[in-house]
């Protein structure tokens, strides 16, 4: 203070007012510095799967070119995507994806039928209907469901879901027996994974839709359905499709639950109680370590992560678009 | 006192207007008895009795907290989404008590309409927004909706500035038109009472001055009870006045030129020549 008053007003920068600035700057650095790792981390982990899958698909990564190497294509693009056999480890190999992408596109679409109605009904159960004692015993449950290991729920799948629920009614109605493993079991356990998922981050959508809007509504004679209906669910859409969204990616991604719950056999089936591979499945049964760093197995992992970081990016994309295009309208 | 009420008549430059409805004879559509609400055990109401006659505009007014505003929420129901909200005593609608057991508050809020104080039209268009109320109520079909919706949107005194807009955004009229929005809203399912929650409050005094014109032709057809802080609108627009002070008590109710000429307690007086609250 005593340095200020002989500055007129205190309104100049002062010694202490330097340091001040100091800190703030450096604070400032330091807090960029973190951000910065996490982009860092994105992109580098985007070139070693692009570095890879170049290898894969070229017979040299684009590290091996810088020092003089040189591409020969050894797996065409033609292959890769429309080929309908998948066994890159095979003493006669087979590089089509469409198995494993078939794996992965149906269990996170069955996974949806699953979260999806479940998880918005919940959401709107807990935002709408329950009264406060329920909501206190509902909520803490449903963080539960989101906090278990995915392994865990691997191992319920298949000890329970498949054999206890499943095998029976494949068994009665169907005359299959069911093996270890089933493409349905893969799809329940994962819906059942991300039902927290879309029912939390909805309910928060819609916890935050004015009351006034409610209260309009209610006013007019509307019953709880509709405001629900009407009022509710229209104002926090762009939330709602972000939770869909989310849980969607998170299905893609799955690996632990779903390999245990829907097997390691890569194949086109409609039979939902078949053993099938998805795409995190098979990194999965490869990286158990059998194939050697090099391999053109081992680098087919890395083209198969390229194409699940892009599918993944696609629903970040859309996710954005969705959100901008209805974004809450209300103030 | 008498020197007192001429004090009040000279400290307040409160206009009365007569409304012109004041000679016809009060039929009762809402009543009170003895009516308590607590919020936990906190009382909002306290043992408030008053009679609320038909076709006229009855103005409550108070300072904060009052209890003004239960009041007005009791008589729809609206205070049933207050969790800790407790009601005894009466409060009748054409003589049955609104919170019986067999009374649908859903069937209630249709008779009686409701104004917020913030304009709160819904994300939808202008026609969606004022077809909502016959759309939830289910009488889509049996009425022709576009002649409802002008017939509301031009009670509402609106009609003129957005009927070739219908199809645009609540959201994107002016706080006023909103306002009117809302009154549309309330209208177009025909209700026989509207309420209205310090229904100007948020708005600047053009629109607000628009919409006392439009409360004053409201009355022709429903019975307007008006909550406000604003004595001076009670005061232009009301037939009636109830006076709420601290504690929710209705300390005196009336002819509005009466409660504003030669109130009997000195307690309101001093409200209305701003000594207190």
């Amino acid at each position: 203070m005593s340095t200020e008053t002989d500055q007129g007003p205190g309104i100049t920068s002062g010694t202490g007012a330097k340091a001040d600035q100091k800190a703030n700057r450096r604070a400032r650095r330091v807090l960029f510095g973190c951000a910065a790792i996490t982009v860092l981390t994105t992109l580098s982990i985007f070139f070693v799967l692009i570095d890879n899958a170049a290898s894969y698909f070229f017979g040299a990564r684009i590290t091996e070119v810088l020092v003089g190497g040189s591409f020969e294509q050894t797996i065409t693009f033609t292959e890769f995507f429309t080929g309908t056999r998948w066994a890159p480890d095979h003493s006669t190999p087979a590089h089509g994806i469409l198995p494993i992408a078939f794996g992965t596109i149906a269990i996170t679409v069955g996974a949806a039928f699953v979260s999806i109605p479940i998880g918005t009904a919940t959401a709107l159960y807990l935002s709408e209907y329950s009264s406060k004692s329920v909501r206190s015993k509902l909520k803490p449950t449903l963080e539960v469901l989101a906090g278990i290991p995915t392994i865990v729920y691997g191992y319920f799948a298949i000890s329970f879901i498949n054999p206890v629920m499943l095998g029976p009614i494949a068994e009665s109605l169907f005359g299959i027996s069911i093996g270890r493993y089933s493409m349905l079991s893969g799809m329940i356990v994962v819906g059942i994974m991300t039902i927290p998922m879309v029912s939390s981050i909805s309910e928060d959508a819609m916890q935050a839709v004015p009351d006034d809007l409610r209260n309009g509504a209610y006013a007019l004679g509307a019953t709880k359905f509709d405001v629900s209906l009407n009022v509710v669910i229209p104002a926090a859409v762009s939330g709602i499709f972000a939770s869909y969204i989310l849980a969607v990616s998170r299905a893609i991604g799955e690996t632990m639950a779903v390999t245990l719950a829907a097997g390691f056999n890569a194949n086109i089936t409609a039979n939902p109680f078949s053993e099938i591979m998805t795409m995190t499945a098979y990194m999965v049964s490869m990286a158990r370590g059998t194939s050697a760093v090099g391999t053109v197995e081992y680098q087919s992992l890395f083209a198969v992560g390229l194409v699940l970081f892009l599918m993944t990016l696609v629903m970040n994309l859309m996710n954005d678009w969705f959100k901008r295009r209805f974004q809450e309208e209300y103030r | 006192m008498s020197t007192q009420q001429e004090d009040s008549l000279i400290t307040t430059d409160v206009s009365i207007t007569d409304t012109g409805r004041t000679d016809q004879p009060d039929t009762t559509v809402v009543e009170a008895q003895n009516l308590d609400v607590f919020y936990g055990s906190d009382q909002a109401i306290d043992n408030v009795s008053m009679e609320i006659p038909e076709h006229k505009v009855t103005a409550m007014i108070g300072p904060s907290g009052c209890g003004k505003s239960t009041f007005l929420r009791c008589i729809n129901r609206m205070n049933d989404q207050i969790d800790v909200c407790r009601v005894e005593g009466d409060i009748t609608f054409h003589g049955k008590n609104v919170y019986d057991n067999d009374v649908d508050p859903v069937a209630l809020r249709r008779k009686i309409g409701m104004v917020f104080q913030k304009p709160n039209p819904f994300p939808k268009s202008i026609y969606d927004n004022v077809a909502y109320g016959l759309r939830v109520q289910g009488r889509e079909k049996e009425v022709d909706l576009d002649a409802e919706v002008e017939r509301a949107l031009r009670g509402a005194a609106l009609w003129d500035e957005v009927n070739d807009k219908l199809d645009s955004s609540g959201l994107d009229l002016s706080g006023g038109q909103q306002q009117r929005l809302c009154i549309a809203r309330a209208i177009a399912p025909d209700p026989e009472v509207i309420l209205m929650d310090e229904p100007t409050s948020a708005l600047d005094p053009i629109a607000a001055a628009k919409i006392e014109d439009l409360i004053d032709d409201l009355a022709d057809e429903y019975t307007v009870i008006i909550v406000t802080h604003n004595m001076q609108q009670a005061a232009r627009i009301s037939d009636k006045t109830a006076v709420f002070l601290t504690g929710g008590e209705l300390v005196e109710f009336g002819e509005t030129q009466r409660i504003f000429e030669d109130p009997e307690h000195k307690q309101v007086e001093d409200y209305i020549t701003g000594k207190f609250g």
